[in-house]
């Protein structure tokens, strides 16, 4: 038995508004997860009484900022930090921002490489 | 003013079972804020599934945890199943059920073993680990391991259970109560573990439902909420309530796993009851996966979320886990401030961490 | 006060009880039917088909067909059992699993076993009346 699950395209801009509106309405931060296709795909899952909904957003693959949710979802701030290390992405305003230091990893964003470059023999 | 000391927390630390490590904001023995470091075991799983097809993809689910290892390989399998459209068979669902509650009876007793040993009641620790010897027993037998169990495919179950097998486990359960409710007792009716216990660690309703807590530490603070009520894969046979305590603070806790391992041993007795006679334990798997889903599932700590996404070729294009101990580090924050230094690792216990998991 | 006492009564039952711990290794271990262990290769009856090598989800099998050898890294190989189940070799498997771990190695090692080249027996002649 599998549960119906929506998921909602939003634009940067709108984050902000919505996830207060979110907050008024009582739904339960769950995760933020990124995917990297030919752009990075960002997404904020929220829960309330077992329906889960799902917000989208985009982001260019390098270069890109977001801004924090940290205001309103204190939790908000591993997952921030996470993104921050493993993709590269610049979040703005995360009240407990560990500067690319959480997860202790040498390489800089390695989920997000950039494709190898084709060498042409000479 | 009062002078501010910082005191480092771990990551090794004789009562901490997982690498965690905390900077303790010290004033005079109260802790006024607690700065959680995490990223000593991140091995990067999840980018492994760009390398490995779909199918060998589940033994690296298993491996992310020793403890909740079974359910993170429903939890995979459920998502895979769902994009590809499979229709696991009725025994195979009830298989599942079978060892995810049994996983819960055996991750609930080292917990109670582990926050015994915290407050120094070392024989009660022995106990609880001696009773979950025989759950372990009870794993090897139908599955071939005690930890790493190797019994979940994408279409099914690996391995399937006989009936003589069935009716020889309904004793042994038997057994295992008896002895559980012992331990129970203590746990239940001592006056020390009560003292140590109370109006530690404290956390309200509201602040769990604004930080997104989950699993027995939401429920211990007022909050109903279990994933099994979605009645994913077999649980739609399975007939439970959550079981939800006001208290809030680490007595509370504790309460709610030692009722869930009787609401578990039910469970198990139902699932026997309610299996078919005969009938196959997989179905076979042809084509690709493609599309995407997030898979929930209860594991022994909280809510578990699989996003699983796939583009037609035998290598899933992404792999995201969030495990319950991630979405608790908040909370933990919470329930430090505020607190004796002596309480704080009863109050790092109580959220039951399992960092393997959190950092993958 | 009976409610400190409350763990008095298991402890001293327990006391009077038999030990449950093993003495292992001084008494054998004790496993079920199913229990998972080490990979062994019984020479004589393999055949380089390589299918083991090619079901190893980590690689810790290799299998040459032209120098005639079947070698495995103990390091790698997570006893999944894979490799028993898809050895074709009738009616015996030649690979089967020890209820045991691996004896501890002094070095990080492959363990090779040299495995004899068989040559498929000839092929029956056709008579010309039967052939297309």
């Amino acid at each position: 038995m599998f549960e119906t699950q929506e998921i909602i395209n939003i634009k940067k801009e709108e984050l902000l508004p919505k996830v207060s509106s979110l907050l008024k309405d009582g739904q339960r931060l769950v995760q933020i997860c990124c995917t990297k296709g030919s752009k990075l795909v960002v997404d904020y899952s929220f829960d309330k009484n077992y329906k889960f909904t799902n917000f989208r957003l985009e982001l260019d693959l390098q270069g890109d900022t977001l801004p924090s949710i940290t205001e309103v979802y204190f939790a908000a701030f591993t997952y921030e930090n996470e993104l921050h290390d493993l993709f590269g992405i610049n979040v703005v305003g995360n009240k407990l921002d560990f500067g690319g230091k959480f997860y202790r990893i040498k390489e800089t964003a390695p989920f997000n490489k950039p494709p190898c470059q084709e060498v042409k023999n000479a | 003013m009062p002078k501010r000391t910082v005191i480092p927390f771990g990551p090794h630390h004789p009562v901490l079972p997982e690498p965690i490590h905390l900077d303790l904001v010290l004033e005079d023995e109260k802790v006024v804020f607690a700065i959680p470091n995490i990223g000593f075991i991140h091995r990067g799983l999840e980018l492994l599934c760009e390398k490995k097809p779909f199918q060998d993809m589940v033994l690296v689910a298993e491996r992310i945890c020793g403890i909740c290892s079974l359910v993170h390989g429903i939890g995979f399998v459920n998502g895979v199943e769902k994009i590809m459209n499979l229709q696991v068979p009725e025994r195979a669902e009830l298989l599942r059920v079978f060892w995810s509650e049994m996983s819960r009876i055996h991750s609930h007793l080292l917990w109670l073993g582990l926050a015994a040993d915290a407050i120094g009641f070392e024989s009660l620790f022995m106990h609880s680990w001696r009773v979950r010897e025989l759950v372990l027993d009870i794993f090897e037998e139908t599955t071939g391991g005690r930890v790493i169990f190797d019994a979940i495919k994408v279409g099914g179950v690996k391995k399937n259970i006989s009936k003589e097998t069935l009716g020889r486990i309904l004793k042994q359960l038997d057994k295992i109560e008896e002895e559980y409710k012992q331990i129970a007792d203590v746990f239940v009716n001592d006056f020390t573990i009560a003292h140590r216990w109370s109006g530690v660690g404290v956390l309200t309703k509201e602040q769990a439902e604004l930080l997104g807590a989950v699993g027995p530490c939401a429920r211990a603070s007022g909050i109903n909420f279990d994933v099994r009520m979605i009645k994913y894969g077999g649980y739609d046979k399975i007939s439970m309530e959550p079981i939800v305590e006001t208290a809030g603070d680490c007595y509370a806790r504790a309460l709610v796993r030692v009722r869930e391992v009787y609401q578990s041993l039910d469970q198990v007795r139902q699932a026997i009851s309610k299996m078919p006679e005969g009938g196959e334990v997989e179905v076979k798997v042809t084509g690709f996966p493609t599309g995407e889903y997030f898979s929930r599932v209860e594991q022994p700590r909280g809510e578990v979320i699989y996003y699983v996404k796939g583009n037609g070729t035998k290598f899933l294009d992404r792999f995201r886990v969030r495990t319950p101990t991630f979405a608790n580090v908040g909370p933990l924050v919470q329930m430090l401030a505020g607190c004796d230094l002596a309480d704080v690792p009863a109050i790092v216990l109580a959220i039951d961490p399992c960092i393997s998991c959190t950092e993958r | 006060m009976s409610d400190i006492l409350k763990m008095c009564k298991t402890v001293v039952s327990s006391l009077r009880k038999k030990t449950f711990c093993q003495m292992y290794p001084f008494q054998p271990a004790k496993f079920h039917t199913h229990t998972r262990g080490h990979i062994k290769l019984d020479a004589a009856k393999c055949i380089l088909c390589t299918l083991c090598a090619k079901r190893c989800p980590t690689g810790a099998l290799e299998v040459d067909r032209v120098k005639g050898y079947w070698q495995i890294n103990r390091y790698k190989c997570i006893m999944c059992i894979e490799c028993v189940h898809a050895c074709p070799v009738k009616p015996v498997k030649a690979l089967t699993t020890e209820q045991q771990y691996a004896p501890p190695m002094a070095k990080m090692e492959n363990e090779r076993f040299d495995v004899e080249i068989k040559k498929p027996a000839a092929a029956p002649k056709v008579a010309a009346a039967d052939a297309p």
